[in-house]
């Protein structure tokens, strides 16, 4: 008798006839019952009605029968919490078994039901399993306390459980050392602050003489808490590199990976002089070779790994270059990553034997892989000098095999090969006009395109082949648009006679009958270069390019660093941060690696220094800890006026201490100096002094483009409650000043002077830094435009809403109140651009649950016909940028990435992500306060979507709001 | 950690679902369903992540298995994991199939209650767990104090792999040299690369708790044991050999191993993997292949292909296959060959040539003309490399086991009384020549 057929499909009235079983007499009729209800778990059909049924068959004797229910219990005890208080007694009966089996099972079981009222229960018996004689007791208690923990961290602290699973540490039996140890790292990791392992050479030494007795899943948990620990010197260091060593040779590939993480890591301390620093680099190549040799999932999870070791080390692996060549029978995955790691090792050496293998693999089936062969051809050309030549000839060989997708590939790697080696491979340019036709992927035609307008005057018939490509110019993306643009006036600043039609055709195209605002912008752009200035154009179009660099993937140094902190695990596989990819405070504490010791730094040797800046300087992440504003408002800078609050009659708002008193003596304020003239003008639209202004009102997609974004001014005040003044303004922001403009308007009957203003406490310290000045009398049916001087010294209150202003402005008739919102963007300070490097580390930094995330809707700049609602995609970081070669086109990002630098939101980073492209920005708040903000723009898709985070989350309501005015206007 | 198992048959329906962490929500068995198991192209990647949860799977025949963590897991550890949770499952019911796993399902929810535990891997050695998880329901009942206690140890304890007590009237072992010989020669003969990763296995019936050592012509022990060993290795001709690097199982103690490079261990009782290693360096190639593939037009091409045997003539090679391929637009094939049975197999696109034995330094042909269909396919023929397959008894890597010495201070039997075999297979890996 077997047991699939508790698999057999459902009848009707299933679950009556397994209840009736299960209340079965017969003890083997009661199994057979349990094992149907685990059966129909298992596939998915709900059999939570026999709860009380199943708990029913927990008291027995059989330990298979008592495990199936204490299975069923697991799944369903959340569900039925009530019920599951019937299972407490006899967990806690079974904690105190003779049966160490029995007892570990029911400590084990009962951490595993969420239920608090369960929980409550489960401490005493865990406390004696704890302290249990059986080693096997031991060790499951050990990881109960981490489920426990993962239920109520609370209880665990309170209970003192964290002081027993310390001590088990300095346990006899080697695995519940290993239980021990990996229990307290997974609660030290939701406690980053807490000093919870408390390393020191002790300690270590304890786990190290543990670690060549437990199994080899202990060894991985030991290893892996070791990789956390910073030996106090290199001598430390150095010591404990050898007794880690020896897990090297150990035949799971996981101890392996892990202690090369704790080598790699310590290795960072050692000095390169040292001899024992030669010999690890030389120990740890052939292990990381034989894990080549494992399962293809292994291989994988090594390749990817290797791959960062390569970049940070390059002199491990550089003589093994032979055992990444890529079998025919590896999966493609393996495929793939072998070819990368091939290209990273390439050098003058072995640059003969990676060609041959590159060309072969080029002629292999799986299209991916070719492509990527053939481009890895372009990338050894850019690496090795010498070899550029032969790599040249292998691509144009690969041209005549007249594969259509090797044929373009090839073509796009031509292209950064003529960038990197200017004016030495044009011979070529004949082969690959011959290939024009077939060319059909956007990237292959820009680059052809690209490389026609760049030799225009060696081509004899560049006209004919860029008219050709102009039939279809709508047709096209707009990387070849651009591309095709930029070529046809190369083209006529170089054969200007020729070609004149040809230009005013492309220009027109662009400017006239696109809707792509990157397009139209550019086309202007050169048309009014050409017709002012053709020896202007000529220098800019023509400029000489940079040339490119060759390691163009290379991840970036920090980043680097910090995935090797993580070999091994699932960061390293997808070479992202953890913060990527795990979801709340959990594993994302950022690691760097250790600093070096002193007397190594002057011992590098600029050979193998290229790959990662010291640790030790890595920039400091922003400043401020914790909640901003609220240091902030302790801060308390004692408000310039202690008078008793003013009672007035005509409170609008229910602000009680609204002005301090201090209104009178401000209208007699004759020590106040006069406003420096900072007074601007009103129409803060038209840009200043730019000669380029007229061009932009042409396009007229953007308007202001040297100051923030200022609103029409409404209404603050109505006339009707305050006595016929009537106030409406507006916030600018203009080359770091703030104002106020005011609108006063006098609709009584008579006249108003002596007017004076003041703020109350607010958010950001808003205060006047200038009396309101209005010089004149105001006659009835008058109106006055002011613009107030505003600073961000005044005293700082948190208001609610946080942008909320509430004003006092006072005349010679009354004193009136109104309250008003400012937009946050004439905070944002000009200094608010963050290096990458820091936008990367403080990213990481700011803890996931500040992360606030906004749909822009409907914004103006990226509208298209489809609207697709926006497809979640993968996060990513702003990592190495790989536009090398053509410089890229710009696109909506662009207008929108400076329409907001106007307004002081200065863009780090960008990359294109599945189409989508990706701007990270960051800004900085008047008070200090950095926000740093991804903003996802998909082609065609009118809405964007941003992602905030700051440190103080309470801002990101306000700054997405900003971000929509700005993008909307 | 792992926060939860999943087993899968061929068409995506779940045969064994075990959660671990309350962070995997029930919608995660379908969501690998869905975008892994029924996805339409070829798997990219043995890692895969879906909304922030990642999935690790391994196939077994037809059958998959997929671990999930919303963590940022020791990645290695998992698919470690996966492997031996199969080598568990087939140690107690054979072959991963749909049928055995369903037939057993109560026992692997057992199992993987056993060996993990909130998602960390626990003892998974077999010989540990049949002491206590068995299939003919538990004998808990009838265990003494004394037995449970001595499970408990030995799940736990230093030497989890060998329970105490184990009596032999005859103490027997049996180790095996098995080489997978691997190579990848250009047309024109030239080594691109080759190596050979190889295992001893051993096969041990000791009584009690045996202390073993294991010695072979390793280069490195040679060279440091000096003088006395240099007369003997220079009468026994073969030298030692230069391992790259070797791994051990897990009851070898490796700290020994790097400061004496001397392998001693206590073995699991039964056959187990002692260690693997690899070699590059001076490997003897069994078999050259020679090919010659000429294009006689468009629709017809020439293949020749020659083997020479490269061992001593008294040694006699086996189950020798070379995998032709031919090209897919392949309409008919002649094949002459000297030796054995040739055919053509269209459905593998290939002609496959089998000798059953072939002595030392010996040659053998064959010649095949491929009748071509024109076509208009533009693209060329990639011409996959001819492959071979073989079974010859020796080390191609020249490994040579010295000695294994055993040692039971507690019982009354000596090195001497212990019979020992030992055997070397070399087989072929992936021994592939372009042509």
């Amino acid at each position: 008798m077997t047991d699939s057929k508790y698999f057999t499909t459902t009848k009707k009235g299933e679950i009556f006839e397994l209840k009736a079983e299960l209340n079965s007499d017969k003890k083997e009729k009661k199994k057979e019952a349990v094992k149907k209800v685990i059966a129909s778990m298992t596939v998915g059909k709900d059999v939570s009605a026999l709860f009380p049924d199943v708990v029913n068959c927990m008291q027995t004797d059989n330990l298979e029968l008592k495990k199936l229910v204490y299975l069923y219990l697991m799944n369903y005890a959340k569900s039925q919490p009530d019920m599951a208080i019937m299972a407490v007694n006899t967990f806690v009966k079974d904690c105190e078994d003779p049966n160490p089996l029995i007892r570990a099972l029911a400590v084990r079981t009962m951490g595993c039901i969420r239920v608090d009222k369960i929980t409550e229960y489960l401490c005493e018996p865990l406390r004696k399993c704890l302290k249990d004689e059986d080693p096997y007791v031991r060790k499951t208690a050990a990881v109960c306390v981490a489920k426990l923990h993962d239920i109520n961290a609370q209880l665990v602290e309170d209970q003192g459980f964290l002081d027993t699973l310390k001590d088990l540490i300095s346990d006899s039996n080697p695995m519940v050392v290993a239980n021990a140890v990996a229990a307290l790292s997974e609660i030290a990791e939701s406690h980053p602050s807490s000093n919870l392992l408390d390393l020191n050479p002790q300690s270590i030494n304890k786990l190290l003489t543990a670690l060549n007795e437990c199994t080899e899943w202990g060894q991985i948990f030991i290893l892996d808490c070791l990789a956390n620990y910073t030996p106090k010197d290199d001598r430390e260091a150095q010591s404990i590199c050898e007794r880690v060593t020896p897990r090297l040779s150990h035949a799971n590939s996981a101890v392996v990976l892990s202690a090369v993480k704790v080598l790699m890591k310590f290795m960072e301390m050692l000095s390169k002089d040292l001899d024992y620093y030669g010999t690890l680099l030389k120990k740890l190549a052939p292990p990381l070779v034989t894990l080549l040799s494992a399962e293809p999932e292994l291989q994988y999870v090594a390749l990817r790994n290797i791959n960062l070791i390569v970049q940070k080390r390059p002199e491990i692996l550089k003589h093994e270059m032979k055992v990444f060549f890529v079998k025919y029978n590896d999966p493609i995955y393996v495929k793939l990553e072998k070819l990368d790691i091939m290209i990273r090792l390439a050098s003058q050496a072995n640059i003969a034997q990676v060609l041959a293998e590159l060309k072969e693999y080029a002629t292999e089936v799986d299209v991916d892989f070719v492509r990527k062969a053939v481009r890895a051809i372009g990338r050894c050309a850019i690496k090795v000098e010498q070899s550029a030549e032969r790599c040249v000839s292998t691509l144009l060989d690969l041209i005549q095999t007249k594969v259509n997708y090797v044929v373009q590939e090839a073509i796009v790697v031509i292209k950064d090969i003529f960038r990197k080696y200017p004016n030495k491979y044009e011979s070529v340019i004949a082969t690959l006009c011959e290939n024009l036709d077939s060319l059909d992927e956007p990237e292959a035609r820009a680059a052809m395109i690209w490389i026609v307008g760049e030799y225009a005057e060696r081509i004899d018939n560049a006209d004919e082949l860029l008219e050709s490509f102009l039939e279809g110019f709508h047709d096209e993306s707009t990387q070849v648009q651009l591309q095709l643009l930029t070529a046809i006036v190369k083209l006529f600043l170089k054969k200007p006679t020729e070609t004149q039609e040809l230009v005013q055709q492309v220009l027109s195209l662009a400017t006239q009958d696109s809707d792509n605002p990157d397009l139209r912008d550019r086309g202007y752009i050169y048309w009014r270069l050409l017709s002012t200035d053709p020896v202007a154009a000529k220098e800019v179009v023509l400029a000489e390019k940079p040339l490119i660099s060759e390691e163009t993937d290379l991840i970036e140094p920090t980043l680097l660093d910090e995935l090797i902190c993580y070999i091994g695990t699932l960061a390293s596989v997808y070479h992202k941060p953890p913060s990527a990819f795990v979801e709340g405070g959990r594993g994302v504490v950022h690691k760097s690696l250790p600093p070096r010791t002193a007397s190594s730094e002057s011992a590098e040797s600029p050979e193998t220094a290229p790959t990662g800046a010291p640790p030790g300087e890595q920039p400091d992440v922003i400043p401020a800890q914790g909640d901003l504003l609220g240091d902030l408002l302790n801060l308390d800078l004692g408000p310039p006026v202690s008078g008793p609050p003013l009672a007035t009659s005509s409170v609008q708002m229910g602000a009680v201490d609204l002005l301090g008193g201090g209104l009178d003596s401000l209208i007699g304020g004759t020590n106040f100096v006069a406003p420096p003239t900072a007074a601007v003008p009103a129409n803060l639209g038209a840009p200043i002094g730019s000669g380029l202004s007229d061009l932009f009102d042409l396009t007229s997609g953007v308007g202001t483009l040297s100051g923030s974004y200022v609103a029409p001014k409404a209404v603050w005040l109505p006339a009707m409650k305050a006595k016929g003044l009537e106030i409406s303004g507006t916030f600018t922001r203009q080359v770091g000043s703030i104002s106020m403009d005011l609108q006063l308007t006098n609709k009584a009957l008579q006249v108003m002077t002596d007017f004076a203003i003041q703020f109350n406490r607010n958010s950001f310290g808003l205060a006047p830094a200038a009396p309101l000045q209005v010089h004149a009398p105001l006659s009835p049916n008058q109106t006055v435009e002011i613009s107030l001087p505003l600073s961000t010294v005044g005293s700082v209150m948190k208001m609610e809403p946080l942008n909320n202003l509430q004003v006092a402005v006072k005349n010679n008739i009354d004193v009136f109140y109104f309250s008003t919102l400012y937009p946050l963007h004439i905070l944002f300070v000009e200094d608010g651009k963050m290096d990458r490097q820091m936008f990367l580390a403080t990213w990481k930094d700011i803890p996931n649950e500040n992360e606030a995330q906004f749909q822009i809707r409907d914004c103006p700049l990226n509208a298209g016909e489809d609207s697709e609602p926006p497809t979640p995609a993968p996060r990513l970081y702003p990592g190495p940028c790989t536009d090398w070669g053509l410089p890229r086109p710009c696109d909506p990002t662009e207008a929108a990435s400076s329409k907001l630098q106007s307004s002081n939101i200065f863009t780090v980073a960008k990359r294109n992500v599945e189409g989508q492209d990706m701007l990270y920005q960051s800004l900085k708040l008047t008070n200090g306060i950095w926000v740093l903000a991804e903003l996802r723009i998909q082609p065609g898709n009118p809405s964007c979507t941003l992602s905030l985070k700051c440190r103080a989350p309470e801002v990101s309501q306000h700054v997405y709001q900003a971000y929509e005015t700005i993008l909307k206007n | 950690m792992i926060g939860g198992l999943f087993i899968y048959n061929h068409k995506g329906e779940v045969l064994i679902s075990r959660v671990y962490r309350d962070d995997i929500g029930r919608n995660a068995v379908d969501a690998f369903r869905v975008n892994v198991i029924h996805a339409r192209q070829q798997v990219r990647s043995p890692v895969t992540n879906i909304a922030r949860t990642s999935f690790f799977h391994v196939k077994r025949s037809n059958i998959w298995l997929a671990a999930v963590t919303k963590q940022n897991v020791n990645a290695a550890m998992v698919f470690e994991f996966l492997y031996k949770m199969c080598d568990v499952m087939a140690a107690y019911f054979g072959k991963i199939s749909e049928e055995n796993i369903k037939n057993n399902f109560v026992l692997i929810y057992e199992l993987l209650d056993e060996i993990l535990d909130f998602g960390y891997p626990q003892n998974s050695e077999t010989g540990a767990l049949k002491t206590f998880i068995t299939q003919q329901g538990i004998k808990s009942q009838h265990q003494t104090k004394e037995e449970q206690s001595q499970i408990t140890s030995q799940v736990t304890g230093q030497i989890g792999w060998r329970r105490e007590g184990i009596k032999y009237r005859r103490n027997e072992l049996f180790l095996d040299v098995l080489e997978s010989v691997n190579l990848l020669m250009s047309p024109q003969g030239q080594v691109l690369s080759a190596h050979v990763s190889g295992r001893v296995v051993m096969k041990s019936y000791l009584s009690g708790m045996p202390e073993c050592k294991f010695g072979m012509n390793d280069k490195i022990v040679i060279e440091k044991q000096g003088k006395g060993i240099a007369d003997e290795t220079s009468k026994s001709g073969k030298q030692s050999i230069a391992i790259d690097d070797c791994t051990f199982h897990q009851c070898v103690r490796l700290s020994k191993f790097d400061s004496e490079r001397s392998i001693s261990f206590i073995p699991p009782d039964g056959e187990f993997e002692l260690m693997r290693y690899r070699t590059t360096k001076d490997i003897i190639l069994p078999f050259r292949v020679i090919p010659l593939v000429r294009e006689v037009g468009r629709t017809k091409l020439e293949v020749k292909v020659v083997i020479k045997s490269n061992f001593k003539p008294s040694l006699l090679a086996q189950k020798i296959e070379v995998r032709i391929p031919t090209p897919l637009n392949t309409s008919g094939v002649q094949v002459i060959c000297m030796k054995g049975k040739a055919k053509y197999k269209a459905s593998e696109n290939a002609i496959v040539w089998k000798i059953k034995r072939m002595a030392g330094m010996k040659e053998s042909q064959i010649s095949a003309e491929i009748e071509l269909l024109p076509t208009n396919d533009k693209k060329k023929w990639a011409r996959p490399p001819i492959s071979m397959n073989f079974e010859v008894p020796f080390a191609p890597s020249g490994l040579k086991v010295r000695y294994l010495k055993v040692f039971e201070p507690k019982l009354n039997y000596s090195d001497h009384d212990v019979i020992k075999w030992v055997r070397y297979i070399g087989r072929s890996g992936i021994y592939e020549t372009r042509c």
